[in-house]
């Protein structure tokens, strides 16, 4: 009984810091001066607009055309989330808030500043917790800093808009290399019409030591957000990159349909990092895929917490021997809330391994589904996969569902798969409440604890960030 | 100064589809400062009557009152009776996964205290508690509970009484599976909350169940109540705990326990 005990302050701010912030909310919404003018609706020439307003060449406004004949003739899925309520004329596929980018918050417009500091990202920035701030505000990153060292060491980090300016070779090369424009119907109409995102190069060998970070704003009612991210991870190199996003409050839906490519070349690791709280009446419909070269590392960290209804199964396609992919997932459903999410990871290699650990919570009528797919092609010979997805449900009414697909084509691989569910058991209620704390409490200590697998993979501000939105999701938990 | 007084309670579990009456009439009245042994045959209802008192949902009391300093404990939520003074040292704790201990800790003395306790004289207190009950500080960092041997858990047990300060603690078999050593910690952790609630004004009453007098000897009983079929059967002093040890229940059920 010598040594001090482990609790550190540091422990301890942290835990008060989650209570200070327990009262947040997002539901404001700024003045609506540039969203209030755009067009509704989609047709040709919306997206020759949006390519000419943006100065770009050809060959990207052909694709953009072909991608929306594309979205015109492919039928909406028919699994997973019910999108029949989509009203796709009813949506504004492209709004200029500002019109020159800024490199400083003050040049910023006001309520834009405002905005931003409501979410709190120049204090994060002050503090030089992140590597470079690319925040997009409506369909256009208004706001782009990196650090001068990553600068030096090579590291592009800008808007995907002045990516394709100022890499015109890089971007033809990979533009839609992951993802074709053809892959689904989300990714065609993101592919006709998208603005704004990242796009990231590291070069060779660097490793870039702290997270890079966007943030995602939609501030326009029915605005469809269709930000285009495109990684590029150079042998032997490291990046995080970190995407959140949180969407005010408005009365009538609105669509979200990014598109996230990355490559990861031999040797190279990228961990993409995403909580998304987008209101409750968002369409969250997102392609994400890596391609992960010989040896690469690939990791997804994804938490879904807002929006109406989630689409999303970030994938890894391993591609050469020793590749590696995995996906961390946590959902949350609330009341009418559909978060269909999971994972797809090939197999294309021999010696390729991945993980998939996906966590989900569901309450008051809401429903989580875990769909995933693994597939083993021919060749890819000693490869590994473990699935587990663990359900806590919060009370009876609320759903979960899990559809693991799994399509083996070689002899010698391994393969795990757990699966389990779970509700709050009276005992761990009543154990927590008899230590004074009110149910709700409770109830959202057990949650917090459920995925603090989950939490602690995540930067502080991000661990911080999700429990801080599960407890504003389990407020009023108890009726 | 804390009075718990129990009168005629009534309590039948619920199970599924069933509800089976346990407690049949329980008269007891504990003051501050005083310790009460309860001992009795096993599924004689002491942890019903325990978790009855702290509120637990699958226990319906049918009829009689349980009162705190004269305030109705039975329409208190389970928290509320927490806050009001009442502490449950669980026979079974329950593991938490994923919340560490020096979170838990810290919310539920926030909790019941009413306000965060200041950071430093918290880590102080936390820290000098855990060492008197030889507790590794890397408890603090574990998940609540989880993996904890059956002795560390009752350590746990009672950290959480003396950091949560109740004015009624019921320790429900604290003694069992206990080491020699480990009961004689335990046990001086409870004698030490006992002096220093005493000592602070607000005298702690102790209602401790156990199935052995060797924790009597280091906890000094004030009265010792035989508790057979869901109620007292009998009341006395530290020599009734002597003669249990000796003869066995047989005086009271009527029955010898079988072997
Ligand atoms: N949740 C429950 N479901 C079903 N039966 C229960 C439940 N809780 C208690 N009982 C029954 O009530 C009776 C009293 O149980 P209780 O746990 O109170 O006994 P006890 O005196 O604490 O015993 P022990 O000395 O073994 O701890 C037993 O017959 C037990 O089976
Ligand atoms: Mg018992």
């Amino acid at each position: 009984m010598t040594a001090a005990p482990e609790l550190s302050e540091a422990r301890l701010a942290q835990a008060e810091t989650i209570d200070a912030l327990s009262t947040y909310q997002f539901g404001w919404s700024d003045s609506d001066a540039a969203g209030a003018t755009a067009k509704r609706g989609l047709d040709e020439d919306v997206v020759r607009g949006i390519s000419h307003l943006k100065d770009e060449p050809e060959w990207m406004l052909e694709r953009r055309l072909k991608a929306l004949k594309l979205f015109e003739r492919q039928p909406l899925p028919t699994w997973g989330a019910d999108l029949s309520e989509i009203d796709f004329d009813n949506i504004k596929y492209f709004v200029r808030s500002t019109e020159q980018k800024v490199t400083s918050w003050e040049d910023l417009p006001d309520d834009i500043k405002y905005t931003y500091d409501r979410i709190g990202i120049p204090e994060a920035e002050k503090q030089q917790m992140i590597a470079g701030v690319s925040a997009q505000y409506e369909s256009e990153v208004v706001y782009n800093s990196i650090r001068e060292d990553l600068a030096q060491q090579g590291v592009v980090f800008l808007d995907t808009d002045s990516g394709l300016k100022e890499y015109p070779d890089l971007f033809e090369e990979y533009f839609g290399s992951v993802i074709p424009a053809g892959d689904n119907k989300f990714s065609a109409l993101n592919t006709a019409v998208w603005s704004g995102g990242s796009f990231v190069y590291v070069p060779k060998g660097v490793h870039v030591k702290i997270p890079l970070q966007a943030y995602f704003r939609i501030n326009t009612e029915n605005m469809g957000q269709f930000e285009r991210t495109l990684i590029i991870v150079d042998e032997d190199a490291y990046v995080h990159y970190v995407e959140g996003c949180t969407a005010p409050v408005y009365r009538s839906d609105s669509l979200h349909s990014a598109v996230v490519e990355i490559i990861v070349k031999k040797g190279g690791r990228c961990r993409y990092t995403t909580i998304q709280n987008w209101s409750t009446n968002v369409y969250n419909l997102v392609t994400k895929r890596t391609k992960a070269e010989e040896g690469a590392t690939m990791e997804w960290v994804d938490g879904n917490i807002g929006a109406k209804v989630t689409m999303k199964y970030p994938s890894v396609w391993m591609m050469g021997e020793h590749a590696k992919g995995s996906v961390l997932s946590v959902a949350f459903a609330g009341k009418g809330q559909h978060q269909d999410t999971g994972s797809k990871m090939l197999h294309l290699a021999p010696h390729t391994s991945s993980e998939i650990i996906s966590k989900s919570i569901s309450r008051e009528g809401g429903r989580s589904s875990y769909r995933g797919l693994v597939q083993v092609n021919p060749g890819a010979h000693h490869s590994r996969s473990t699935v587990k997805c663990d359900a806590l449900l919060v009370d009876t009414k609320s759903r979960s569902d899990t559809y693991p697909y799994v399509d083996i084509r070689e002899d010698d691989v391994t393969m795990g798969h757990e699966a389990t569910v779970s509700k709050i058991s009276d005992d761990q209620l009543f154990y927590l409440m008899s230590r004074g704390l009110t149910e709700e409490e409770a109830m959202a200590m057990i949650v917090r604890g459920f995925i603090e697998p989950i939490a602690k993979e995540l930067p502080m501000e991000y661990a911080l960030e999700l429990n801080r939105l599960i407890e504003m999701q389990m407020e009023g938990a108890v009726g | 100064m804390a009075k718990l007084e129990i009168s005629d309670l009534h309590v039948s579990v619920i199970t599924d589809d069933t509800s089976k009456e346990i407690l049949r009439g329980v008269n007891l009245t504990i003051d501050a400062g005083e310790t009460h042994a309860i001992m009795g045959p096993n599924g004689s209802g002491k942890s019903t009557l325990a978790y009855s008192l702290a509120g637990h949902p699958k226990y319906r009391v049918t009829s009689g009152t349980v009162l705190l300093d004269g305030t109705d404990v039975l329409s208190m939520t389970v928290d509320q009776r927490a806050r009001a003074g009442l502490f449950l040292a669980m026979q079974y704790p329950v593991e938490i996964p994923g919340v560490t201990t020096s979170n838990f800790l810290r919310t539920a003395a926030t909790a019941v205290r009413g306000q965060a306790p200041g950071v430093r004289q918290w880590l102080k207190e936390v820290k000098d508690e855990m060492e008197s009950l030889q507790m590794d500080p890397d408890f603090a960092q574990r998940s609540v509970n989880e993996g904890f041997s059956g002795g560390e858990k009752k350590r746990h047990e009672i950290l959480q009484m003396s950091l949560l300060k109740p004015k009624i603690a019921i320790l429900d078999e604290t003694d069992s599976g206990l080491d020699i050593d480990a009961l004689r910690i335990v046990s001086e952790g409870v004698n030490r909350y006992k002096a220093d609630s005493a000592a602070a004004g607000e005298a702690v009453g102790v209602l401790l169940i156990t199935h052995y007098t060797r924790i009597l000897r280091y906890i000094q009983p004030d009265f010792v109540h035989v508790f057979v079929a869901g109620q007292v059967a009998e009341s006395g002093g530290s020599e009734l705990a002597e003669e249990l040890e000796a003869d066995g229940y047989v005086r009271f059920t009527g029955q010898a326990v079988p072997a």
